[in-house]
């Protein structure tokens, strides 16, 4: 028997506690976003299973270095740092090969984007994107200056703590996640109605990355620490060969090695009878 | 509740908005500048890509029919022999496309609203225990608003005998919804157009999955 046209694992349940829900009217965009209607869940197909692959070749050698990728006759102003860690799934095995894309405002709070009309000064050095591939340890890095906070239209003096928005695509369309890095000490985490969704101040301590002073760079940058947990992906123990043998054969089967028992169980009976 | 044979089991990394500048990390040139040498874009085909060349379009709406101009969308789809580009897919007799990756990203235009791809039409991928899947592209959608990326199927108009045994959408138990995943083939000469709308939220809301 060759091996299965399947995947050998399927992913577990996404834990909607873990999760912001789609209704949080203090983030007043998603009262007209969020679906009124429950989801509907899916067994997992291959479509579910399966992801894009990326190469080391698809991506440029500044794409992880947010100090030089957009710096023209000048360095970025603002704090050097150096933000790092793991990507793993929800078992603890590494995420390899897995697509962590970043973008962030500069130092002022400014993003570069035509829609952004803060007053916060665009600076000429900043671009404010980077994208990296984990290696095999899950591992990734990359290099920034430290985001400003900035105000946003939501209610009249709301203001985002600083951040890093992330994108990663791991092995499985169903572990595509968005989701946004905080630094640790920002007092504007506690105020924020965006982070306000998050379920649980487990859930939300999980998103603040912490400073890493071991990982500083002397008379250079500060370092942050930041891992990401995945869906996991488990082993499907007993559906896989099913799949591969019709039920009537496998009653069949079945039927086969129970009577071998019985007749086994018979004759060692029969035996014990005989030496009495 | 965490249970105690769960203990082993971390929690997901919470999800969080993308935001109204979610283009600048994954389509810089939308947000008005250009920094990578490769961007990833909305053209899953080169010039020798097996299989028939399709268009997708259409619009995001939210609850009150207002037209999402800052959604960003990936598709994740089967080349024309019905094979996923990734090691997990093992079916047989069926041949990885050099030329195919099978995703794409959109974003849609800030004037218009309206998204895009070209791509080609999927094969047929088989479904769970064998079952039977119509060709099918899976779609997910993220914007400023949305919380969690909300994932969503494409079905093809021109396909209604597959799509009466689609393994999916038949676990729709509200057969009129179905009907919000199927892309209207548009009529005209030249390659096919597909238009698919989604709407978030309201009157003919579109079914979205928990996978």
């Amino acid at each position: 028997m060759g091996r299965s046209p399947y995947p050998d694992a399927e992913f577990l349940m996404r834990d909607t506690t873990s999760h912001p829900p789609a209704y949080t009217p203090n983030y007043k965009t998603s009262v007209m976003r969020s679906p009124r209607l429950a989801l509907i869940s899916l067994q997992q197909s291959l479509s579910e299973v399966t992801a894009p692959v990326f190469r080391p070749e698809e991506l440029g050698p500044l794409d992880n270095d947010l100090i030089m990728n957009a710096a023209k006759d000048g360095l970025p102003v603002g704090e050097r740092i150096v933000v790092h860690g793991y990507v793993l799934d929800q078992l603890g095995k590494p995420v390899r090969n897995a697509l962590v894309e970043v973008w962030q405002a500069n130092a002022s709070g400014r993003y570069r984007h035509k829609k952004d009309m803060y007053i916060g000064a665009l600076d000429p050095n900043f671009g404010g994107c980077g994208r990296m591939l984990t290696d095999e340890n899950g591992y990734y890095a990359y290099r920034t200056i430290k985001p400003g906070p900035y105000p946003w239209r939501n209610r009249v003096n709301d203001w985002r703590p600083a951040h890093i928005h992330y994108a990663i695509s791991g092995d499985g369309w169903v572990q595509r996640l968005i989701t946004q890095m905080y630094f640790e000490g920002d007092p504007l985490i506690a105020t924020c109605p965006i982070l306000g969704g998050t379920p649980s101040e487990e859930q939300l301590r999980s998103l603040i990355a912490l400073q890493d002073t071991g990982a500083f760079v002397q008379l250079d940058s500060r370092a942050y620490r930041f891992d990401i947990v995945l869906r996991g992906q488990r082993a499907t123990l007993f559906e896989n060969a099913v799949q591969q043998t019709p039920a009537d054969e496998r009653l069949a089967a079945v039927a086969d090695a129970r009577a071998a028992v019985l007749k086994a169980a018979k004759a060692q009976t029969e035996t014990r009878g005989g030496a009495r | 509740m965490k249970l105690a044979h769960d203990s082993h089991v971390r929690r997901e990394t919470a999800s969080q908005t993308a935001g109204p500048y979610v283009h600048i990390g994954l389509a810089p040139s939308q947000a008005g500048f250009d920094i990578f040498e490769n961007n990833f874009g909305n053209v899953l085909v080169d010039e020798q890509t097996l299989g028939e060349r399709i268009r997708i379009e259409g619009r995001v709406f939210d609850g009150i029919g207002s037209v999402v101009k800052d959604a960003l969308i990936e598709i994740w789809q089967a080349n024309a022999a019905g094979r996923y580009a990734h090691p997990g897919d093992r079916q047989p007799g069926k041949e990885i496309d050099p030329h195919f990756r099978g995703w794409g990203r959109a974003c849609t235009d800030f004037e218009s609203g309206v998204y895009t791809f070209e791509t080609i039409k999927p094969g047929i991928v088989e479904g769970r225990n064998g079952r039977f899947m119509a060709p099918h592209i899976n779609v997910w959608v993220v914007a400023r608003g949305i919380n969690i990326g909300l994932n969503t199927r494409l079905y093809f108009s021109d396909e209604a005998e597959a799509n009466g045994k689609d393994a999916v959408l038949n676990v729709i138990e509200w057969v009129e919804r179905r009907a919000t995943l199927v892309a209207e083939r548009q009529p005209g000469e030249g390659p096919a157009v597909y238009r698919f709308d989604i709407r978030l939220q309201g009157e003919r809301e579109t079914v979205f999955f928990d996978v």
